[in-house]
């Protein structure tokens, strides 16, 4: 039997009939075509499928897309204004914080809600405050460079922006 | 090289714009219209033979397109998978493998049926339908029992468990240094079995158009060539009529080079079932079959002299080399022959051997085989040092290959292109404090603390790799590499590189070489990869730390040859001779008068028009291959320090330094993450991470990313990087590889350190991981 199910996405109203097992990760990639929201693992460990939902991090492995309903949930597809990209993006992007770019979804989405919590984090409250999630290249050194100068971005201090620098003449 | 703006430079990735937004195309954001979903019917049990196989009820199920099993596959896939011959001469025993076992299986996880429905749910649903009967068989799970005559063979129909036997350089070779020795250490060195884990598990995606005879496949991927090669191959395709495409690639670590059962199977289903077939692995599937890493022991035994002379080493490696070879498992022993680090020896003894077992292949992870000789060489040598009470530091600087000796050829013949060893130890130990931490290690000794200091001087040897060495371990393909460099009419530049990136940041890297060398703009430049309808005929692939100094290499040659051709061109338009024009800055002028100049874009747009020098076809682009005459020879010092909690056990690492020396560096930015990266990846080898099976079933015990575990955040203490810069002299670009360096060097250095930290306790040795639990037992016997 299948369940009507109503969400707010990134700003947008989306309804669907789904299976009630189906997992959120999965609607929201599968049903809603939103595919930046990754999935890592089967256990809820990675995080790499970390999405906001009515403003709180949320593993949308561990809820099912029924239990959604009538929420409001932002993927990382929702985090850039336009060309304008979230302070955390940028600052993912500035210092280096991604590699393979598969957790970095979830990381940025994890980031954000930390730093809602806790705008000035110290080094030790970023490391405990992102352990739910995992990345395997990067060795977290750049993503917790990442989050320091995201936060002191957002906290009023003039944006470093990265262009790509060109070359020769 | 004419400008050097860009190389050297901290250039921000061009990739990252797609990836921090959710626009990044992994292989799981492929689907085709009608695409039907595989799921499959796995082994429960490491080794048994299949009584039968019962689908009806699958066969009902909704949803289900087709049920297939081992016998279904016949006349559709031919042969088995490639074994690799690589570096050992003399195979005893290599077992047929078929991507879907028929009467045995031989590991869990091992695939016997294949399900297809319209949607994932459905053909989950339906593979837990079909029923399987096995016949149990005794699994064969550990390496010294399984060499024992009457052992349980991990295969019924083979002659024993030896996949190869192999002696490198006999004892006897190393006899007379163990006579004159004032010292023997002897130790055995376990290296745990690791799973990669990339975080983006495998996928593949398939297309068959039956009326055209052609396949796409789209897939994660280190390789997308070799892929081709053996898919067409298993299928009865030509390589003309597969196209495989290998997307944004979500981490590798080694676990995507090799072809794997589901690469052959998916496409078959899409031609048996005229569907898109398309099959996701998930992070159990993963850890369960992709390949896994090290699962090796060594017996070692050093000689030396009283004042710490190193004399001679022997050493025997044992591998695990699971159920069946893999692809390129054979690797492995590379170890025996970077077994000397970077010391002088009179003579190095060594034999590999290769051991079936039921457990899932080994094959390359991050630095395959070079992670182990260093380990090995680095433990030895403080045992060496411990025996005689030296101090680390000072049996390393005697032992030494001194910067005068290089190229030095070492004890297999292979010829080290390079190195200033002492350098990089001196500027690690400043930075860590060496002499501070020796002293604050003496005063918390007294207060009955354990903290440990541990060094790892490491060499590598990567960029593979010269023909000569690498074709006959390859099955005749040497391991150089391809680029295509393409000029459009106005001047915008297109890349082709046979290399696969899979998070190293390639389209940035090699796009400032090209920008430079071209001396134009960044984004004039596109950097392109990952599908083989495009670019050169073949291309050999990531890993290996070879994609910048052999794919960087080829690329910069390429370029090469475009600039000689506008030079050509150039020279005609000025009317003057070819050897008076000039390239500089992007432009051609001729010799002394500055004022005649065409910038290179102009240079393009009339390659492409009509009057051009006799004999000049129109168009400006290039192929080149490069065959490297050597391997290239990256090496470093790391300081690890750790202090051990007397009650728990648990090994904290307070500091880490690692000075690294890869030749010259492109993009700053990017070597150091790769730093940070297999860094980690070691301490996470030296700490926690570990594939446990049960010994005696053969069930896998670390099954998910609860068992398993990778480090996060929480675990991992800040990392302090610093280099030198030794050029290569193998290439033009001075550049030397930087991938696998970090996990080279790095487990021996948290071990070194917590041996260290346990030494007033008489602990000599610890082994992998070095878990609290183990810690602590270790340590409760030692103080009885």
């Amino acid at each position: 039997m299948k369940h009507k199910v109503a969400v707010t996405v990134n700003g947008r109203k989306h309804e669907h009939e789904v299976e009630p097992r189906l997992l959120l990760v999965h609607y929201l990639r599968d049903v809603v075509g939103l595919t930046g929201t990754h999935i890592g693992c089967d256990t809820s460990q990675c995080g790499a499928c970390t999405i906001h939902v009515d403003g709180k991090a949320v593993k949308s492995c561990t809820m099912f897309a029924v239990q959604a309903d009538g929420r409001s949930l932002t993927t990382i597809e929702g985090m850039a204004n336009g060309d304008e990209l979230h302070p955390i993006q940028q600052a993912f992007w500035d210092e280096h914080g991604l590699q393979c770019g598969y957790c970095t979804p979830g990381f940025i989405m994890a980031a954000a809600y930390l730093l809602e919590q806790n705008p000035n984090p110290t080094e030790d409250e970023i490391r405990r405050g992102l352990e739910g999630n995992l990345c395997r290249c990067t060795g977290y050194v750049n993503i917790v460079k990442a989050v320091q100068s995201a936060a002191k971005t957002m906290s009023g201090a003039p944006a470093r922006k990265t262009q790509v620098v060109a070359g020769g003449n | 090289m004419a400008v050097t703006q860009l190389v050297g430079a901290k250039i921000h990735r061009r990739e990252d714009p797609r990836l921090i937004t959710g626009h990044g195309h992994y292989i799981d954001d492929f689907t085709r219209q009608g695409t039907a979903y595989a799921a499959f019917v796995r082994s429960p049990v490491a080794h048994a033979l299949v009584k039968s196989i019962d689908i009806t009820e699958a066969t009902k199920a909704p949803g289900v397109v087709a049920v297939y099993t081992a016998r279904d596959f016949k006349g559709q896939l031919a042969g088995t998978h490639p074994a690799a011959p690589a570096f050992v001469a003399e195979k005893k025993y290599v077992p047929e493998r078929f991507p879907i076992a028929e009467t045995e299986v031989t590991y869990q996880g091992e695939i016997v049926a294949a399900v297809l429905a319209e949607t994932k749910g459905q053909a989950a649903d339906a593979a837990n339908m079909i029923q399987v009967e096995y016949d149990e068989l005794p699994a064969v799970m550990d390496l010294e029992k399984a060499l024992a005559k009457g052992s349980p063979k991990a295969h019924e129909s083979g002659p024993d468990n030896v996949c190869w036997d192999f002696t490198y350089t006999p004892l006897d070779l190393t006899e007379a240094a163990f006579k004159e020795a004032d010292v023997v250490v002897k130790q055995r060195i376990l290296q745990n079995r690791l799973a990669p884990v990339p975080m983006e598990p495998r996928g593949v995606l398939a297309e068959y158009e039956g009326f055209d005879k052609k396949l796409t496949m789209w897939l994660s991927s280190q390789n997308p060539h070799f892929i081709r090669l053996f898919v067409s191959g298993a299928l009865g395709l030509k390589e003309s009529q597969v196209r495989v495409i290998s997307p944004d690639v979500g981490g590798g670590f080694g676990s995507k080079i090799s072809p794997y059962p589901e690469d052959y199977l998916v496409p078959a289903l899409s031609r048996m079932t005229a569907r898109p077939v398309k099959w996701i692995e998930t992070r159990t599937e993963s850890i369960q079959n992709a390949t896994h890493g090290r699962g090796q022991f060594y017996d070692c035994e050093v000689a030396a002299k009283k004042d710490g002379t190193l004399l001679a080493m022997r050493v025997v490696q044992y591998v695990d080399v699971g159920a069946y070879h893999g692809t390129f498992g054979a690797f492995q022993p590379v170890a025996c022959l970077m077994a000397g680090g970077g010391y002088k020896w009179k003579g190095i003894s060594a034999r590999t051997v290769g051991v079936l077992t039921n457990r899932v292949p080994t094959d390359p992870y991050r630095g395959a085989g070079r992670p182990e000789a260093t380990h090995l060489v680095e433990r030895m040598v403080d045992l060496v040092a411990l025996e005689l009470k030296m101090d680390p530091v000072d049996i390393r600087k005697k032992n030494f290959i001194q910067p005068e000796d290089f190229p030095f050829t070492q004890n297999f013949g292979l010829v080290v292109d390079s190195g200033d060893y002492e350098k990089s130890l001196d500027k690690a130990l400043e930075l860590a404090g060496y002499a501070e931490l020796r002293k604050r290690q003496a005063d918390l000794r007294k207060q009955g603390r354990y903290f440990g200091i541990g060094l790892s001087t490491w060499i590598e040897l990567c960029g593979f790799g010269p023909s000569a060495a690498t074709a006959p371990a390859t099955g005749g393909i040497a391991l150089v590499e391809s680029a295509q460099v393409r000029v459009t009419p106005t001047g915008a530049v297109i890349v082709y590189t046979g290399t696969h990136s899979h998070g190293q940041g390639h389209e940035t890297t090699f796009s400032q070489i090209v920008a430079d060398q071209l001396g134009v703009p960044l984004d004039s430049v596109e950097l392109r990869h990952g599908d083989t309808a495009e670019g050169t005929s073949f291309g050999y692939g990531t890993y290996g730390s070879r994609s910048l100094a052999v794919g960087g290499v080829a690329i910069s040659k390429a370029v090469g040859k475009v600039i000689d051709k506008g030079k050509k061109l150039a020279a005609h338009i000025f009317e003057a001779a070819e050897e008076d024009v000039v390239f500089e800055h992007g432009n051609y002028h001729v010799k002394g008068s500055p004022d005649k100049s065409k910038a290179f874009g102009e240079v393009a747009f009339a390659s492409y028009g009509m009057g051009l020098p006799e004999g000049m076809e129109q168009g400006l682009e290039a192929v080149a291959y490069f065959d490297p005459p050597n391997l290239v020879w990256p090496f470093g010092a790391h300081v690890a320090v750790v202090e051990i909690d007397a009650e728990t056990g648990t090994a904290k690492l307070e500091k880490y330094i690692a000075v690294d020396d890869c030749g010259n560096i492109i993009n700053p930015m990017i070597v150091d993450g790769q730093i940070h990266g297999g860094v980690v990846q070691a301490i996470a080898q030296a700490l926690y991470e570990e594939v446990v099976y049960d010994e005696s079933s053969g069930q896998l015990k670390t099954g998910t990313m609860i068992d398993y575990l990778i480090p996060s955040m929480g675990e991992i203490p800040p990392l302090i990087l610093d280099k030198t810069i030794t050029p290569s002299p193998t290439n033009d670009l001075g550049v030397k590889g930087i991938g696998e360096a970090g996990t080279i060097a790095a487990s021996i250095a948290v071990i070194n350190a917590v041996c260290d930290a346990l030494s007033p306790l008489g602990i000599k040795h610890v082994d992998m991981p070095a878990t609290p639990d183990k810690l602590w037992h270790m340590m409760k016997e030692a103080r009885k």
